[in-house]
């Protein structure tokens, strides 16, 4: 008994410190990537300001009539006011919350659907692999937004059935990911080697393959909140978005703004800057992290 | 050559197959009936009935979709329920809209991509290459609609250059033939109408181009600095070859085939990006004949639409891996 537990105490704590070594390795990288770090604070601006909300926004974002609509920006109303003369940018701080709230929840929900999906490709093999991947070509078949509309289109108009789009345009992505990673890892020495020592295929694949293939996959999520926070804002601007018209969102705002381009161009602008901050927010963290997690592109 | 391409073309099958069923079951399991929905919230009853007996819903699942494949192979894709015309009719009168503003998108993005591409990769980590890199970030980040609206704003608001919206000016009238407005306008012999209709073209050209010319930047960058590293590079150089002739027969040879395997894969993208795009410039394509169909809930529409959008798609993939095994014997005979 007490050589079994003596013969795992090493191997867990190599385990343990290989692992923390790629994340401080990372870290420490990716704290040297200067546009990984103007990333982070982009991202920082954009949850900050979706957290904060109530206490940032100067107005109320429904109220409607505190001057002339279409107003262009002044120092009471930083970013102009809208059709119905609600302020402009209390509108694009509140807008940050359904963004900030329905790109987490709906990169998750693919995150989970596409990594079952994959790991079960990756890791099983066989039949499995062949019809899990035969179905995902087939949602790869169907342009991104196009997807998403359709979803949209049938499930009815509303904050889940966005995300559950969103989710399910991503997900296909992130099985087809996580499988390639996994199947790449299959004929790696230390999975052979523990293969060697006796450990069963589920061990195998939770504890020494999932973990190497998950870089791969964070990479994926963060570039794939970028496309998420456009994604919806796209949804809402093919008047998809959620279906109380008074919810601050920034694609509907833009589609608001659209009637007006003339009269009121501010109103491109506040709720575009939004959406362009925050997706270079994590298309650079996104590239930071591959740069950083993966070893073999070091300059 | 040609066994690859008849085993690319049979892995097609079942994915177009798969593709049918999904979209299938999108139409007959999801909640919402679409006898009701043409007919109206208040219809009564017995209407209903009857409407549902016409569309065929009132059968067995199973027999359903083998009619909807039956009409499929024979290329009847079902009518609108809004102006009773037969799908496939309508799409083909707005599909060359949708060609003649990708191809355009994508002209723009390859022409301009690839020598930037090349540039930034001359030097590397140099001021120019810095500017290209941030011009790419800056293409996957900025939204196709703020980008299609910011463009309208300056170029046809405040500049008063080029139009905003259409695929030409309204008091032109010019027969339509081929459906392709720069074809069209040729045909009829108008030269003023097709200097119009391209006009209209080039603010929906750049704003559908905008993300796959970062892309194609990215990877044309990319895959030339990998091939310049290259020992036989170093070779050509150490030989005494002229610049030009290292860059143009040893270096971009082989840094084309990540290039071109990128430039078709942009190709579904673009297809995506030309719903958004064609309804921000009011451009009479597929994309916003699919947003219009899916406000009137016109189903037959909105899922022939896609099952189009996807079957185009695959072929485009098809041709694409023919073209790279074409470029690159190692993919043919493995």
């Amino acid at each position: 008994m007490a050589t079994t537990v003596q013969g795992v105490r090493p191997g867990v704590a190599i385990e343990e410190r290989a692992s923390r070594g790629l994340w401080r390795d990372a870290l420490s990288r990716l704290r040297r990537n200067k546009p990984a770090i103007f990333g982070m604070i982009c991202i920082t601006i954009f949850v900050t300001v979706a957290i904060l909300a109530p206490v940032l926004a100067p107005y109320d974002p429904n109220k409607g009539g505190l001057g002339p609509s279409f107003a262009p920006p002044s120092s009471e109303h930083l970013a102009g006011l809208d059709k119905l003369g609600r302020d402009e940018l209390s509108r694009v701080v509140w807008g940050a919350r359904i963004s900030l709230f329905v790109g987490i929840v709906s990169v998750t929900v693919g995150l989970c659907i596409g990594g079952i999906v994959g790991a079960l490709s990756g890791g099983i093999g066989g039949w499995v692999d062949t019809v899990l991947m035969r179905a995902v070509d087939v949602m790869l078949s169907i342009p991104g937004i196009l997807l998403a509309i359709g979803i949209v289109a049938w499930l009815g108009q509303g904050l889940p059935q966005i995300m559950l789009a969103v989710a399910f345009t991503n997900a296909p992505i992130f099985a087809r990911i996580l499988r390639g990673s996994l199947l790449a890892l299959r004929e790696a020495e230390f999975v052979t080697v523990s293969r060697s020592i006796g450990s069963g295929s589920g061990r195998i694949l939770l504890r020494h393959m999932l973990p190497n293939a998950l870089t791969a996959l964070i990479v994926a999520a963060t570039l794939a909140l970028a496309t998420a926070v456009i994604d919806v804002a796209g949804l809402g601007f093919l008047g998809l978005g959620p279906p109380d018209p008074r919810t601050a969102e920034w694609g509907t705002m833009l589609t608001d703004s659209t009637e007006a381009l003339r009269r009121a161009p501010h109103l491109i602008f506040a709720p575009g800057i939004a959406i362009i901050i925050s997706a270079i927010g994590f298309n650079l963290l996104g590239d930071g992290l591959r740069e950083s997690l993966d070893p073999r592109l070091k300059r | 050559m040609l066994q690859y391409i008849v085993r690319r073309l049979l892995s097609a099958v079942p994915v177009m197959f798969g593709l049918s069923i999904i979209l299938f079951a999108f139409i007959h399991l999801l909640p919402g009936d679409p006898a009701a929905t043409i007919l109206g919230q208040h219809a009564r009853p017995e209407l209903v009935a009857a409407m549902r007996q016409r569309l065929g819903l009132d059968l067995p699942l199973w027999q359903q979709y083998v009619n909807y494949m039956g009409d499929l192979l024979r290329g009847d894709l079902g009518r609108s329920f809004v102006n009773n015309r037969p799908v496939l009719d309508d799409f083909l009168i707005r599909f060359p809209g949708t060609i003649e503003l990708t191809v355009a998108a994508m002209i723009y993005a390859a022409g301009l991509g690839i020598p930037l591409g090349r540039f930034a990769a001359r030097r590397p980590q140099s001021t120019g290459d810095a500017i290209v890199t941030v011009v790419s970030l800056l293409g996957i980040s900025v939204p196709i609609f703020v980008l299609g609206l910011t463009l309208q704003y300056g170029f046809s608001v405040q500049l008063r250059w080029l139009p905003a919206t259409g695929r030409i000016d309204p008091r032109l009238t010019i027969e339509q033939v081929t459906h392709f407005m720069l074809i069209d306008t040729l045909l009829a012999g108008r030269v003023d109408a097709f200097i119009d209709a391209l006009r209209h073209l080039i603010l929906p050209a750049i704003a559908l181009g905008s993300i796959p010319l970062a892309i194609i930047t990215r990877i044309t960058r990319a895959a030339v600095l990998d091939v310049a590293n290259e020992d036989y590079v170093r070779t050509a150089r150490a030989k005494g070859l002229r610049e030009q002739r290292v860059d143009g027969r040893h270096i971009m040879r082989n840094a084309w085939l990540p290039v071109v395997t990128v430039l078709g894969l942009q190709v579904g993208g673009l297809l995506a990006g030309a719903v958004i795009t064609e309804t921000v410039f009011a451009w009479s394509g597929v994309g916003k004949w699919v947003v219009e169909a899916i406000e009137a809930h016109d189903y037959f529409v909105v899922q022939s639409s896609i099952l189009m959008f996807a079957f185009i798609f695959l072929i485009v993939n098809l041709i694409v891996d023919v073209g790279y095994a074409f470029l690159n014997p190692r993919i043919r005979y493995s």
